[in-house]
């Protein structure tokens, strides 16, 4: 493989890894925390990518539209957490599924109302639509290093909350022993409304910083929840770090795969790779609960 | 009184039939949620203003429209015209988008002596072997298509063309029409995953090798990102790309000028230069506030062509083989311009070479640069045994 075909490739895998680990990262905390399967995860990135594309219309800003999108798909969270899911907390998974599998139907439903079937445009500011010359022979879409540098930097701040903040203490500890920590007084009720907030912010992040380069359209969400969902099965539930480290695995070989194996065997790398460690660590790579 | 009472529901009851025979019922399958409902919804909104524009009555017949949902699904979609025609004794049912839910519905229609009309699919079993005087496409036989666009790029002189598709029925027939047609050497054939978000890793293979041009089929939001994406990796302005059925109105606005210059070959575009065109996307501008897609364009003329054809009748739907007679035969004016029913009941028409530009409103059209073939017909009409008795 030529060297220039070896770094594009490696860029794209490491920007979509960042990018499954936005999503993932939301998912797996409420899954760990509060045992809440959310299959309506999926429906946070769609709103933000929705919400970025029309803010970028009337502000025109991209980083002001980033921002305030994911700020909104996190309150939208906010209230979805309190008014929709929380008496779903104590009931059995497939009470769970079925209700978030109605709010994806609710959500993709209201998109269409509200903004149209069909999907939006997304024109980027001048020098993001622009491609930057990296190595020799290679230029690389401005737009998707900007998306791997924000992946990045969310990410490390997230590790810093989460290893070296109270806030964060809580929430490692709510993953591993949810019972627990109830017993000591810490109210779990309060941190996982919290964390539920941060994830759909995180997965309303990666929306809008997907929506450049994907189709902004009604159900955008459930093509990226299944990758979302092998992250997590991956990594092992609960666990933040897991997610990372398994994100930049499906990320790179996702890429790579469709890059060097036959077509057929390229499409089903990430499940072979996701057969393989449920075989072999069933709890997978980085398990939270004890 | 309560005797009287009942007799008058006795007649009401035997006075119904005779309403009947004097309205038409139409039944319409569409994939109205899920992810080709929008598709479905474009089919619909053309249809009811095709009905709109005969006065809200088809043939002169009060009109009934009998709208269902197949989720995309051919269950479904084969269930709901089961329904329409045995249940709710409609006489025509047109609307399916989808090619495998046509295939599994059609039979369910034609079994009770109903009439399909298709406005969209047009799968190559229904216009070969498994063609039925019962059953019509207004639209297209899916292969014609991509065989224009091969006839395109010989006249080019194209010599080497990479191909890229998604991994589904329609997009194995889109490259083998191309394929039918076209003379030169197909450099890669890469069929994508369906629905697949990231094509990096495709685009950088495509880099990497030396080719004339670049030929695609990526319908929906599958076109927004892939386009977008060969904007962005910096490809489109390198290697000229030609594509069908990937740059309609249902999906410019969301590629945005990122397809520009895109070139496609189909039998109608929302600029095509005819006044009854000019009326249709006027009207359906003011009525639905977006620019039509070819399947609302095919909506529109389906409707049309049912009131045309109860009209050579005499305003009168007598029996499924008369009505079927006439859909074949009558003079229809379509907003494409040319058009008439081959043997095998799909359509004989034109097609064209389309530009993706902006109108002198800034959005993005599909305007009309020549026309590919005139009176082109579909390869498998010769397969079809209605051939003999009707030519």
């Amino acid at each position: 493989m030529i060297a220039s075909l070896f770094v594009e490739q490696m860029l794209n895998g490491l920007q979509l890894g960042v990018m499954l680990f936005l999503i993932a990262a939301g998912f797996t905390l409420v899954f760990g925390i509060m045992n809440l399967v959310n299959l309506a995860h999926g429906s946070f990135y769609m709103i933000g990518a929705y919400m970025f594309a029309t803010i970028l219309q009337q502000v025109g800003a991209f980083w002001v539209s980033i921002v305030l999108a994911a700020l909104v798909t996190g309150f939208v969270g906010a209230v979805l957490e309190r008014l929709a899911l929380k008496p779903f907390y104590r009931r059995p998974y497939l009470d769970q599924v079925l209700a978030t599998l109605g709010l994806i139907l609710f959500f993709n439903e209201l998109t269409r109302i509200i903004w149209g079937p069909q999907p939006l445009n997304v024109t980027l500011p001048g020098a993001l639509n622009s491609s930057v010359p990296i190595i020799v022979g290679l230029s690389y879409p401005m737009i998707r290093l900007v998306i791997l540098a924000v992946g990045v930097l969310v990410a490390l701040a997230l590790y810093l909350i989460i290893s070296r903040t109270r806030a964060g203490m809580l929430v490692r500890a709510g993953a591993s022993n949810r019972v627990f920590i109830g017993a000591l007084g810490i109210n779990v009720n309060r941190v996982f409304s919290w964390a539920f907030s941060v994830g759909a912010a995180l997965a309303g992040l990666a929306g809008a910083l997907a929506s450049p380069i994907l189709a902004v359209e009604a159900g955008m969400g459930e093509s990226v929840l299944i990758f979302a969902l092998i992250v997590v099965v991956i990594g092992g539930i609960g666990s933040f770090r897991g997610a990372f480290v398994a994100a930049i695995l499906v990320g790179l070989i996702d890429t790579f795969g469709r890059l060097m194996f036959p077509p057929l065997l390229g499409d089903i790398s990430v499940y072979l790779l996701m057969a393989a460690i449920l075989a072999w660590r069933p709890q997978g790579l980085f398990p939270a609960h004890g | 009184m309560l005797k009287s009472l009942g007799a008058a529901i006795l007649g009401l009851a035997l006075a119904q039939p005779m309403a009947q025979a004097q309205e038409i019922k139409v039944g319409f399958i569409a994939s109205l949620s899920g992810s080709q409902a929008t598709l479905g919804r474009d089919l619909l909104d053309g249809f009811q203003l095709g009905v709109e524009s005969v006065g809200g009555k088809l043939g002169g017949l009060p009109t009934e429209v009998l709208v269902r949902d197949d989720q995309g699904k051919p269950d479904a979609g084969a269930q709901a015209a089961q329904k329409l025609v045995e249940r709710d004794r409609v006489s025509i049912v047109t609307g399916i988008n989808l090619s495998n839910v046509l295939l599994a519905a059609v039979p369910r229609v034609l079994d009770a002596d109903g009439i399909y009309l298709s406005i969209n699919a047009g799968p190559s079993e229904l216009a070969g072997k498994g063609c039925n005087s019962h059953f019509f496409s207004v639209a297209h036989q899916n292969d014609t298509v991509p065989e224009t666009m091969g006839i395109h790029l010989n006249d080019l002189g194209i010599k080497n063309l990479y191909v890229m598709a998604p991994n589904f029925a329609a997009g194995k027939d889109m490259i083998a029409g191309l394929k039918r047609t076209f003379k030169g050497n197909i450099v890669a054939e890469i069929y994508t995953q369906f629905g697949q978000l990231d094509y990096s890793a495709e685009l950088a293979k495509l880099r990497s090798v030396e080719t004339d041009a670049l030929f695609v089929f990526y319908p929906g939001g599958m076109g927004v990102n892939f386009f977008k994406q060969l904007d962005q990796a910096g490809l489109k302005g390198k290697i000229p790309v030609y594509t069908v059925f990937s740059t309609d109105q249902d999906t410019l606005p969301g590629i945005g000028d990122a397809a520009l210059g895109l070139e496609s070959t189909a039998y109608w575009s929302e600029n095509l230069d005819n006044p009854l065109n000019k009326q249709f996307v006027q009207d359906f501008e003011k009525t639905y506030k977006r620019i039509p897609s070819p399947r609302a364009a095919m909506g529109y003329d389906g409707a049309r062509l049912i009131d045309a054809a109860l009209k050579q009748n005499g305003g009168q739907f007598k029996s499924a083989d008369e009505f079927a007679k006439a859909l074949h035969s009558v003079d229809f004016k379509s907003i494409r311009g040319n058009f008439k029913f081959d043997s095998n009941n799909f359509p004989i028409q034109d097609y064209y070479l389309l530009k993706v530009e902006k109108d002198d409103q800034g959005r993005l059209v599909n305007k009309v640069i020549k026309t590919i073939a005139t009176d082109y017909a579909d390869s498998y009409v010769g397969q079809c045994k209605l051939s003999k008795a009707k030519s």
